[in-house]
């Protein structure tokens, strides 16, 4: 029972948060302070995520060959500008190619 | 010449769901490994259906006054709403064009939940056949966008500082935070 309520109240937070985005006025997202804001933040929190989810195992930093092989590869082709779907593909089998040797 | 185009974001869109979808049977396996039944992961999947939600949040905000017209008011905003998440924002909110914002936007959510869904009822029914999602190199995909070099490196930098003596999500956050404080100092 325990479960359920947390799968509905995830559910229901969720779409609540999601909503609540647009009910936001125009008014106060065209602000230019708030413009520029909102146009960095994204890129600090991905950065910050990327790193976080390439090293860190916990509270500890895990220099996982593979991983960082795959997140190499990765970069390089976002650098050379592949498409979306090579760039995740070319990481993935990079990251499973490593993982085997 | 905008049909073209309207093709290219199409393409864009189906991509980025095929790519997103994959996670989904990681997802599911490690839902059905955690205690889950396979209803409670597709019910997750079906409603909660979020890409890391602060990410949605923040996207609706970036996307300000234009994904919002974009995407018009009344019935249509309530499926909008559900369908708001890291991809879907950022394909449109990468387009000049209201037009082509639109589409983007409806395709990545469709593709994307139509491959999530699908992939995470197939992660949940095969999670002993699946094993390690690494094993698959699945750990290994990164998100990519066009992006500010320098608030990208000190994300990064402040994030790899705090790993070691904060609690798991701090890091993240509190890079944001640091940069974003020293963006408007300067």
């Amino acid at each position: 029972v325990n479960l359920w309520v947390l799968v509905l109240a995830t559910a229901g937070g969720c779409y609540a948060l999601k909503f609540a985005g647009y009910l936001v006025p125009a008014r106060l997202l065209d602000a230019p302070q708030v413009r520029r804001l909102v146009e960095l933040l994204p890129v600090a929190l991905l950065a910050a995520l990327v790193v976080v989810e390439t090293v860190a195992s916990g509270r500890h930093l895990e220099w996982d060959v593979p991983r960082l092989a795959g997140f190499g590869a990765g970069a390089v082709a976002v650098w050379r500008r592949a498409p979306f779907l090579a760039v995740v593909v070319i990481a993935g089998v990079v990251a499973a190619a490593v993982r085997q040797i | 010449v905008l049909e073209e185009s309207r093709r290219a974001v199409v393409r864009d869109s189906l991509g980025v769901g095929l790519a997103v979808g994959a996670y989904g049977v990681a997802f599911g396996a490690a839902s059905v490994a955690a205690g889950l039944s396979v209803l409670q992961t597709g019910l997750l999947s079906l409603r909660a259906f979020t890409g890391g939600t602060q990410f949605a949040v923040v996207g609706v905000v970036s996307g300000g006054g234009t994904l919002a017209t974009a995407l018009g008011g009344g019935l249509q905003r309530f499926v909008a709403a559900q369908g708001t998440i890291d991809e879907s924002t950022a394909m449109a909110v990468a387009r000049r064009d209201p037009a082509h914002a639109r589409v983007a936007f409806w395709w990545t959510f469709t593709a994307i939940y139509v491959c999530w869904n699908a992939t995470t009822l197939a992660g949940a029914v095969g999670a002993r056949a699946l094993g390690d999602p690494a094993k698959f190199g699945l750990d290994a995909v990164v998100p990519r966008g066009r992006v500010n070099l320098r608030i990208a490196a000190g994300a990064a930098l402040v994030a790899l500082a705090l790993i070691p003596v904060t609690p798991p999500g701090v890091p993240v956050l509190a890079a944001a935070a640091a940069v974003l404080l020293a963006g408007r100092l300067r």
